[in-house]
């Protein structure tokens, strides 16, 4: 590697990572914000006062009464979330190892692996799950069943897996050459450089990208409705159906999704911020 | 056949290596005895650095040898890992690792690749830092240091693995220029304490004063070369008297 290229790499480094990273602060929100939303959706609501007879339960009481079971499938959303993030992580992690192999065929195959499913539709991938697995494994005479939610899980840790591929590979690309040659002057394996001084490094810099990732995938946990789990989406339209499909309970009962999920993201992404901010100062 | 001091111990011999259609080095002979300092100077992109790469194995060569101790360099079945223990690098970012304190730094390779007893190597690296003359420092980290206390940490993070040679690539080019002296003298006090030492440098005073023979680099070829006041003072390459006059 040329001098120059060596200088200039840990410098601009921060640099190229920052930008983007930092939202203006005009964009943040504000508690503001978060009455503003409230105030929309009950304005929104007004006519399904005005509607309403006197007769029939007003919908707030209706969405109070659905309220315990549309959390229950959230928290399944979240089951599903976490537990595809981990599966993903992992695979994607072997996988992204296997991209940086001095091993061309290793190399090539994850490359080729980790491609593939970061360029597919994750409902693609999904219904691709659904259907090539069985319903139960028999492994040495044992019978486990594989449900629906289990199935969707490894479906979504699919896409998962791709893209912590991506993240691992990218990570140890950006640490500058130096960090490399300097281990391998002292004599280190390419395992110890690997585990001792290039990855310990590269963790801060896959963490904020990879929450990122996780909100992604919490918010994508809903394409599990497509196909029949009784996550919250799923609840939510078996509700709304055993109301008499009530065209007045729709805004109520969706906004109370999309707030869920604003509950749950939105201090993730905060979160992934401070540390994109924090990392890029520090390198 | 066992290497004895009496041959150089680090020979390198019509080596030629290219990057890609690029031939950097062209037939570049040089001896380097035990004990002995050279510094290579020449101008940018003359493949000085290329060169003492190539002594270490981080970079390979297409034909030629080099030889270290009498083990051939260029030999497709060398233990790389056994070279390296022989032979210290310090680079001009000084490549510290920043997530290690100045201390673990040092302690590292003495531990994970030698093995070595967890005290002895905590010792040998405190008696290091104080030889490198940055007691107090030990718990810091890279980035709370400046340039030179850096690099000083490198010169006794490669020291801690008692190498044979040293590699110097311009380790002080990056420096400002108050603390280029701190880091010369570290070195100065490595030559007289009979360390065998390949500089790159382009700080002719310096070189001048510790080496004791010099080569000019020009284009991938030793344009030419002796021991210090001859080399400054009778130089006869035109190159030689243009890139010194450039430079002094
Ligand atoms: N990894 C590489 N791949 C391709 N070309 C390279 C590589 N490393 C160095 N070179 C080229 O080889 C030539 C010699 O580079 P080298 O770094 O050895 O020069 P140098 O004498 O050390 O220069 P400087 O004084 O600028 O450090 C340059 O033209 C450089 O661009
Ligand atoms: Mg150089």
């Amino acid at each position: 590697m040329n001098n120059r290229s060596q200088k200039i790499l840990p410098v601009i480094m921060p640099v190229m990572m920052a930008p983007k990273a930092r939202p203006d602060d005009r964009f943040r929100l504000q508690r503001w914000h978060g009455f503003a939303l409230v105030a929309v959706l009950i304005t929104a609501s007004i006519p399904a006062f005005a509607a309403t007879d006197p007769a029939r339960a007003s919908m707030f009481e209706v969405l109070q009464r659905w309220m315990p079971l549309l959390l229950k499938g959230f928290v399944f959303n979240i089951i599903i979330s976490i537990s595809a993030m981990a599966i993903g992580t992992v695979a994607g992690a072997v996988l992204g190892l296997g991209q940086i192999s001095l091993i061309a065929p290793v190399r090539k195959i994850s490359w080729l692996i980790t491609q593939f499913f970061r360029n597919a539709p994750w409902l693609v991938l999904l219904f691709f799950a659904m259907f090539l697995l069985p319903f139960e494994l028999k492994i040495f005479g044992l019978t486990i069943p594989l449900p629906d939610w289990l199935k969707a899980m490894f479906g979504l840790s699919l896409p998962v897996m791709a893209n912590v591929s991506e993240i691992v590979r990218g990570g140890v690309m950006s640490l500058p050459s130096g960090q490399w040659e300097a281990a391998e002057s002292l004599a280190f394996s390419r395992q110890q450089t690997l585990w001792r001084i290039i990855l310990p490094q590269c963790v801060k810099r896959m963490l904020p990208p990879w929450m990122n990732l996780y909100s992604i995938l919490t918010m994508a946990t809903v394409l599990a409705s497509i196909v029949g789990v009784s996550e919250v989406m799923t609840l939510t339209g078996q509700a709304l159906a055993a109301e008499g499909g009530r065209s007045d309970l729709l805004i109520p009962f969706y906004s109370f999704v999309l707030f869920l999920f604003f509950i749950y993201c939105y201090p993730i992404a905060r979160w992934t911020v401070r540390l994109e901010k924090k990392f890029a100062v520090i390198t | 056949m066992a290497w004895t001091d009496k041959e150089p111990m680090v020979s390198i011999r019509d080596v030629h290596k290219s990057f890609g259609a690029l031939e950097v080095l062209k037939g570049v002979s040089l001896d380097v005895m035990k004990g002995e300092v050279i510094c290579i100077i020449g101008p940018s992109g003359s493949g000085k650095s290329t060169l003492i790469r190539c002594v270490n194995a981080l970079n390979d060569i297409q034909s030629g040898s080099i030889k270290v101790e009498g083990q051939e360099v260029n030999d497709p079945h060398l233990n790389k890992l056994e070279l390296r223990k022989k032979v210290g690098m310090v680079f001009q970012q000084y490549n510290l690792f920043p997530h290690k304190n100045a201390l673990e730094n040092i302690m590292m390779a003495p531990l994970l690749v030698l093995k070595d007893n967890k005290v002895e190597v905590e010792k040998l690296a405190r008696s290091l830092i104080k030889k490198v003359r940055l007691e107090g420092k030990e718990e810091s980290y890279p980035g709370e240091l400046s340039g030179g206390q850096q690099q000083r940490v490198a010169i006794a993070r490669s020291l801690a693995m008692n190498p044979d040679v040293m590699l110097f690539d311009e380790v002080t080019a990056a420096l400002d220029p108050e603390t280029v002296n701190e880091v010369l003298l570290t070195i100065k006090e490595l030559a007289q304490d009979g360390m065998t030492c390949i500089l790159v440098t382009h700080e002719m005073g310096f070189a001048k004063e510790v080496a004791d023979h010099i080569y000019f680099t020009d284009r991938g070829v030793i344009v030419e070369h002796g021991p210090p006041t001859e080399f400054f003072e009778q130089a006869k390459d035109p190159r030689t008297i243009e890139f010194l006059g450039q430079i002094l």
